[in-house]
């Protein structure tokens, strides 16, 4: 049995000890957020933090996490309270396919935590494990150098109460659509 | 989490387009939607209620929500954001109360327009086949909710406007749409509502009083949004497919009996396309497939390597060839020529590399079949699972889910991974629901490539320097050749041969291009921009070789040879204002430019290089004009353009995919290397302003990309790069 901390929480899995970390958290404890890309470390679309580092969970035995701490995009911020580097992507419109979003993000919070200030060097080199094949790079690092100056602080999603509304922009927050699957 | 849970509760205004004829509207009892709700009740087909005979598009509910059912597949593009801001401008609506869903499978009702009888998102196509259709449509339901106002308070119709999302009466008289929309449905809908003049746009074009933001970005930067990894269904079984090491190989003989000792495997199963491992979990499967122990047949196997491959491509140009486009008299130019110039050119085969490698999950239940999958084709993938399970098409329900990039990957003539669930489930013979997940090897090593190509390009100058002569040569893989697609191969040749290249833009008055299909054994696919690819770079390289040889700047050479296309020179004339061209530079540093037209719409690129003293190279910057008619969502745009660049840049500098006897030598990301953060340069779009229908921007910003790099390059270095990819470092 191994135990560790998954977003705050204290868990425990049986499952066998060479389960990369990543199956682990998708499959058993059906958290989808963390995707997988390519199984060798290389894409970081798996990125999870392991003590508040960023660190490539495709490749990591569940039997490395026993006793630490585990943050998955889902521990980083939700819909209804997000995190501020969040409410920047949002705000940029960061994503497009979105599918190696939360390895950026979960990339980006662990270098503001490092680095609250960095520039866009420093932008580069912590992202740099992080493919997105969309090409939404520039929009990354405006979002993160965003979040460092306290630009999304105070910032409210268009269309919210107190933002212009020439014919209400929304940021379309609470969308109705189809998925079928998900934790049927 | 399934449809709207309020969507049965709510008195529905259905304002249905008839493709081209009219319009209908159904107002729909609630109970109707409720009983008539597909038994997979967690699915989208909830919406496919009404009568075959309509269209729908929009729906209008009492609680003043507006849903706009979405034909198209999200792959990052962006259309769930521009195809209901469309609906929003015409009907008068607020951009907050807009919602979008997916459409179920039909090629009837939700048909691409430029397609056909097909349902499918691809060429750029999904705002421009949309627009009038969601334009008459959304006219038609603000019509309908001014005629219930009209009625219920007794004025003339001419009177209310809509917008904000209500009616208004000159009087001061107002009320929301989810008001009238009971009222609405009563009206009988009009066979030709009005659409606004693009003056009075509020939501939409570049001037456009707000920036409409995508309407999914929450959803993707919480990881809440679904996609086809991402489904999970009662009593669903996790498949891996063992490929065949070569194309065309086929399974001789299987030992799976230490593959069934793993824990968690449960069958090993041999199918047309490889031999299937069926366990609990993703990572059993896995374990047992390296368990396995497969004989193959290569007999029938493509064999050669890249060298050989490269060799039988120029062999092909060097034979004689069908012309694509002759005007003038070629061989006069050039024996009447002062001076002649020629390139030739080399391009590999590519992958899409999408972030989320291809995937599938398959149910076969009470002789009907479910499929969760990112389409880009759909009703292309229900043929297929079809004819592979028996199942008549019409119980073959395809859920779409967002894709993980795509850039034409997930749309494949023959369904490839689809059609591979369909066999692993046909051959399992139970209920339970197959989630089918490639590897990145599967993926990387799966073909469905960018073809290799191999482009002869000769020119003529006359004594002033003039271009008199354009002779280009051209061969590559068909990709539509040999499959159900065939049919749309006009000529002798496949167009995606010459695509760009025999609609060259330039006044020249002597232009022949040529082209012959190359036949290799490896399965090839479009791949963002098709041949557009190939076609940009060699011919943009090209003109930029005789621009240095008759010793004129590259941006007025290309001026002068515009002169019948003023939208052209407008685009060119905006990248090269936008990015200083001609202002100083460090010595170390140059532009390029590149113009190229691809699904009508034209962009021109400005590269900025800096070359290293070791011949390394950085791309500082790439300005960017594009002319795309109406920029619907002017952000959605940009973001589009910035990536068709960023994919562009990311072959054009590091990615091939080589064969050694007939294997791939790249399985995975470190071998095949896309962009990353710090490489992307600086990236400027300028949108020219313009109320023309909207065309695609999803792939025409890919082709310049390259030879823009290439051009810049070719001004600090004086040699053409001809070969690709061009690699960390050029020989200086």
């Amino acid at each position: 049995m191994i135990h560790f901390m998954l977003n705050g929480e204290p868990v425990s899995t049986d499952v066998p000890e060479d389960t990369p970390l990543l199956w682990v958290i998708r499959d058993y404890f059906n958290l989808k957020g963390s995707k997988f890309g390519c199984g060798m470390g290389l894409c970081g679309a798996c990125s999870m933090q392991l003590d508040g580092v960023s660190t490539r969970t495709c490749i990591l035995p569940v039997s490395a996490v026993e006793g630490r701490h585990v943050t998955t995009i889902e521990g980083l911020g939700t819909a209804d309270n997000l995190h501020p580097l969040q409410k920047a992507w949002v705000k940029h419109s960061v994503p497009q396919c979105g599918y190696c979003q939360s390895g950026q993000l979960i990339s980006a919070s662990a270098l503001l935590a490092q680095n609250p200030n960095p520039t866009e060097d420093d932008i580069a080199n912590a992202m740099s494990g992080n493919l997105c094949r969309c090409g939404t790079y520039p929009r990354i690092k405006d979002a993160i150098l965003d979040t460092a100056a306290g630009g999304v602080a105070q910032w409210e999603p268009p269309g919210s109460d107190n933002a212009p509304s020439a014919d209400s922009v929304s940021d379309g927050v609470a969308q109705e659509k189809s998925v079928a699957g998900g934790e049927a | 989490m399934t449809r709207s849970p309020t969507l049965s509760r709510r008195a529905l205004l259905r304002v249905t387009a008839i493709a081209g004829t009219g319009f209908m509207i159904g107002c729909e009892d609630p109970s109707v939607v409720d009983d008539n709700t597909n038994s997979a009740s967690d699915t989208n087909t909830n919406i496919d209620t009404a009568p075959l005979t309509f269209n729908h598009f929009i729906n209008i509910s009492t609680d003043d929500t507006v849903t706009v059912v979405v034909k198209h597949l999200d792959k990052g593009q962006g259309v769930t954001t521009g195809l209901p801001a469309i609906v929003a401008e015409e009907l008068g609506a607020r951009w907050d109360q807009m919602r979008w869903q997916y459409s179920p499978a039909d090629s009837t009702r939700y048909n691409n327009l430029f397609w056909g009888p097909v349902q499918g998102t691809g060429g750029s196509s999904s705002i421009a086949n949309s627009w009038k259709q969601l334009r008459t449509a959304g006219a038609a339901a603000r019509e309908m909710i001014i005629n219930a106002a009209a009625k219920e308070w007794g004025v003339p119709a001419t009177e209310i406007t809509v917008s904000n999302g209500k009616a208004q009466h000159s009087s001061g008289k107002t009320a929301s749409i989810g008001e009238l929309a009971i009222a609405a449905s009563q009206i009988t809908p009009p066979t030709e509502p009005k659409l606004k003049l693009a003056r009075d746009f509020k939501l939409i074009g570049v001037n456009a009083s707000g920036k409409l933001p995508r309407m999914d970005s929450k959803e993707k930067s919480t990881g809440t949004a679904q996609y086809t990894i991402d489904v999970k269904r009662p009593n669903m079984l996790s498949a891996v497919m063992a490929h065949p090491p070569l194309f065309g190989a086929t399974v001789k003989h299987v030992d799976d009996t230490k593959a069934l000792q793993i824990e968690g495997v449960e069958h090993v199963l041999t199918t047309p396309r490889g031999v299937a491992v069926v366990a609990k979990h993703h990572w059993a499967a896995l374990k047992g497939r390296e368990a396995l122990t497969i004989e193959w047949d290569d007999s029938a196997a493509e064999k050669r390597s890249s060298d050989e491959l490269t060799a039988y491509l120029q062999k092909v140009v060097s034979e004689p060839m069908t012309a694509v486009r002759e005007e003038g008299d070629i061989k006069k130019a050039f024996n009447e020529s002062s001076k002649t110039i020629e390139m030739t050119f080399d391009f590999p085969y590519l992958a899409h590399a999408t972030m989320e490698p291809m995937n599938c999950v398959l149910q076969l239940k009470n002789g009907e079949c479910h499929i969760w999958t990112g389409s880009q084709v759909p009703t292309l993938d229900v043929g297929t699972v079809a004819a592979i399970t028996g199942i008549p098409p019409e119980n073959v329900h395809l859920h779409v889910q967002f894709a993980g990039g795509s850039f034409g990957r997930r749309a494949v003539p023959d369904s490839d991974y689809v059609a591979e669930t369909a066999m692993i489930a046909k051959a399992l013979g139970k209920t339970n629901p197959i989630k089918l997940q490639w590897t990145r090897e599967d993926d990387m090593l799966g073909g469905r490539y960018r073809p290799m190509a191999h482009h002869q390009f000769q020119a003529s100058l006359d004594n002033k320097g003039n271009l008199t002569g354009w002779h280009q040569r051209a061969t590559a893989q068909s990709i539509l050749r040999g499959t159900p697609f065939e049919a749309m191969i006009s000529g002798a040749v496949d167009d995606s041969l010459t695509e760009g290249g025999k609609q060259l833009p330039y006044s020249v008055p002597n232009i022949t291009v040529e082209a012959a299909e190359a036949e290799i054994g490896v399965p090839v696919l479009w791949w963002r921009s098709v041949g557009h690819t190939f076609n940009a770079y060699s011919t943009e390289v090209f003109l930029d070789e005789i621009a240095h040889a008759s010793q004129q700047d590259p941006v007025e050479l290309r001026k002068k040879l515009l002169t019948k296309h003023p939208k052209h020179k407008k685009v060119l004339e905006l990248a090269a204002d936008k990015s200083n061209w001609g202002s100083a530079l460090p010595s170390n540093t140059a532009r390029g430019i590149a113009l190229h037209e691809s699904f009508n719409t034209v962009v021109a690129q400005v590269a900025e290089v800096t070359l290293n003293g070791d011949g390394s190279y950085r791309v500082n910057k790439i300005t960017c004009a594009v002319d795309c008619g109406i920029a619907v969502t002017p952000d959605v745009v940009k973001a589009q353009l910035e990536g068709g660049i960023g994919y562009g840049l990311s072959a054009t500098m590091g990615e091939a995919i080589t064969l050694k006897e007939g294997r791939v030598e790249q399985n995975n990301f470190h071998t095949y290397q896309p962009l990353r953060i710090n490489q992307m340069p600086e990236i400027d779009v300028h949108i020219v302003e313009s109320n023309e229908a909207p065309t695609g921007v999803g792939e025409p910003g890919t082709p310049p990309a390259g030879p823009a790099v290439a051009n810049a390059l070719r001004a600090l270095t004086g040699k053409a790069i001809t070969q690709l990819p061009i690699g960390p470092s050029v020989t200086t």
